[in-house]
């Protein structure tokens, strides 16, 4: 399988970009990579799910507001997902069922907090399958 | 990232102009404060062009200002000052950033050196288990939605009343601990649910407790007004904010600060700089969301406050007074204050923006604490890990060049992935164990981040500071034990 995305340097925090044949992919891996950062999913499973959805002003925004919202779940309800399905993706509105596991203090050692899903540097942008950029605060 | 090209203009040793000329938009020039050496680094990425970028921002007086840690942040730059007119300009959420009121607070004790270190492995093991850290901590307090709703407007006051602390923390926490104009109305269930179980938690990234001891004085007589007398005298520094509650305040906001920039024409050259006219519905929400988060971090800290106190007390087998566990100062670094100022001659109402900057005002100002109005207000900043803190005091001249502000911290140097690729963890925990610092984190990784090689040297930040004269070296401190979340 193609890389399902790559970290970027940036001094104080970290920024991403991922990649998918089509735009639903390339969101579903940026969601992937926002938890890679924070643990290795392979100690993750994907035994509870929740349906996420989100609207925005665009649909780069719609990327930001996604990823804030499961930063949102992850904080509240303590879930790492691992496992993102995209049912609807339109410039303005995304509809997905995001499969994770409840935080578990003794098995998942959690590398790093991430405070927000950004602005700067945003992108979504189509090129041989779509590339989809953000940076986030941690 | 590509070097940054522009031009900076010598002024003397420690300024450097970046001129309005420099790109169409900007309305004042760029100020930056650094030395040589420093100016190297900070040209190795985008950092001036944020600096250049702030100064696009409308209402913007003076100058877009940068302190000597500054650093490449997101939109405005960490290390930045921006003051705004509020009769025209803007306010911005970026320019206090996801961690609102992240700051820094002091206390010192009695102990001496010789009575800690024997003890630092216990003490450090105590303060672990009593202050929860990590990614996603949860707190000893369970608080229901009215009692959150007290603790955004009332901030430290509230954790005083509840029996954390006394009195007198207040009186020497910047704002008393307690800002006015908070309204939970402006804030978002969300941040509510985010924040409530994470009051009195230290949280993670750069966050810490360390118990330091005094290792040069440079102004006896304005460190014993803060009860700093002796070298080897054992002081305690909290560093943390308003953990998930304000970052979830500034994710919200910036929602509604997209729409606004449009709804007002603004034009801004990275959208990270959104923003809404200070005296605009969304730009009040804001900062009355901002005012909750700020007060969210001060009764955080007073809640960690009274729980190391009791870790002190439990260990040394003292009872707080005789301890001497007083609290020297507690100040904000990443915050928006409206505050008057003199702009070419003239009193005006400004909006000061610092992120990753603190408020550093002189003998004499009416927000000095009484006990502190003849030698300023106390600066505290707080190095990295692996090497010294500084105490200093505001001046004067930090009223007349940066709206009485000064640089908050070491300020990064490598990115957090090249900072864990140079090193692991249990290296950085046994490198400092070297050192005589004993550290306990949940997280090694986090360690690794926030390893002294990814920090600018602070001694070099705070140099600039004071050579610079926007604030005045008193002491300087290196750590014995640290709690790193």
């Amino acid at each position: 399988m193609s890389k399902r995305f790559e970290v970027i340097e940036h001094t104080a925090d970290v920024c991403i970009a991922a990649y998918g044949s089509d735009v639903k992919e390339a969101f579903a891996n940026a969601a992937y990579a926002l938890f890679s950062l924070m643990i290795d999913l392979k100690h993750v499973s994907d035994n509870l799910d929740r349906e996420v959805e989100v609207t925005a002003e665009n649909q780069q925004d719609l990327l930001v507001a996604w990823l804030n919202e499961l930063i949102y779940l992850f904080e509240v309800e303590g879930i790492l997902f691992k496992r993102f399905r995209i049912d609807e993706l339109t410039e303005t509105k995304l509809k997905s069922r995001c499969y994770g596991e409840k935080v578990d203090p003794v098995r998942h050692k959690i590398r790093v907090g991430v405070k927000a899903a950004t602005y700067h540097m945003l992108k979504v942008e189509k090129n041989n399958g779509f590339r989809v950029q953000v940076l986030f605060d941690i | 990232m590509p070097r940054w090209q522009g031009t900076l203009k010598k002024i003397d040793d420690y300024r450097w102009e970046i001129p309005q000329s420099y790109k169409a938009g900007m309305s004042v020039p760029g100020l930056i404060y650094a030395d040589e050496a420093m100016l190297e680094h900070i040209r190795e990425d985008q950092t001036p062009e944020q600096v250049a970028n702030v100064a696009c921002l409308p209402g913007i007086v003076a100058k877009s200002l940068a302190m000597p840690d500054i650093h490449w942040g997101y939109g405005f730059p960490i290390g930045g000052v921006a003051a705004t007119r509020v009769e025209d300009g803007v306010i911005s959420p970026g320019g206090v950033g996801y961690d609102i009121n992240c700051g820094v607070r002091l206390l010192r004790t009695n102990l001496m050196k010789e009575k800690v270190s024997p003890k630092i492995e216990e003490l450090v093991s105590e303060l672990y288990r009593a202050i929860p850290s990590g990614v996603g901590s949860q707190g000893r307090l369970r608080l229901g939605q009215k009692e959150i709703d007290k603790v955004l407007v009332m901030g430290a006051r509230w954790a005083v009343e509840q029996g954390y602390g006394e009195a007198r923390d207040l009186e020497v926490t910047e704002a008393n601990g307690s800002m006015p104009g908070g309204d939970p109305q402006c804030v978002s269930t969300k941040a509510k649910q985010r924040g409530g179980p994470q009051l009195g938690t230290l949280g993670a990234g750069n966050h810490f407790l360390e118990v330091e001891v005094v290792e040069e004085i440079y102004e006896p007589a304005i460190a014993a007004v803060m009860g700093i007398e002796k070298v080897g005298q054992v002081l305690l520094l909290i560093h943390t904010g308003s953990r998930g509650f304000g970052h979830q305040v500034c994710t919200d906001h910036l929602v509604t600060m997209g729409a606004a920039v449009q709804r007002y024409g603004i034009h801004l050259p990275d959208r990270q700089l959104a923003c809404a006219p200070v005296k605009s519905p969304e730009g009040k929400d804001y900062f009355a969301a901002m005012v909750c988060a700020a007060n969210y971090a001060w009764a955080n800290r007073q809640c960690i406050t009274h729980w190391a106190r009791e870790c002190f007390v439990k260990v040394f087998g003292q009872s707080q007074r005789e301890l001497g566990l007083e609290m020297v100062y507690d100040v904000a670094h990443n915050i928006a204050k409206m505050e008057e100022h003199e702009v070419d001659g003239k009193r005006v109402s400004l909006c000061i923006h610092r992120k990753g900057a603190t408020r550093a005002f002189p003998t004499g100002h009416p927000e000095v604490p009484a006990i502190y109005a003849e030698i300023g207000q106390p600066v505290l900043i707080p190095g990295d890990m692996g090497r010294y803190s500084y105490v200093l005091v505001g001046t004067q001249r930090a009223m007349e060049e940066t709206f009485g502000s000064t640089c908050h911290g070491a300020g990064r140097l490598q990115s957090r992935t090249a900072a864990k690729r140079s090193q692991r963890g249990v290296d950085v925990a046994r490198r400092l164990a070297q050192r005589g610092i004993t550290v306990k984190t949940g997280s090694m990784a986090s360690l690794a981040e926030e390893a002294s090689e990814a920090y600018k040297d602070v001694t070099a930040v705070v140099e600039v500071t004071h050579r610079a004269g926007i604030s005045r070296k008193v002491a300087k401190a290196r750590p014995l034990g640290v709690v790193k979340g």
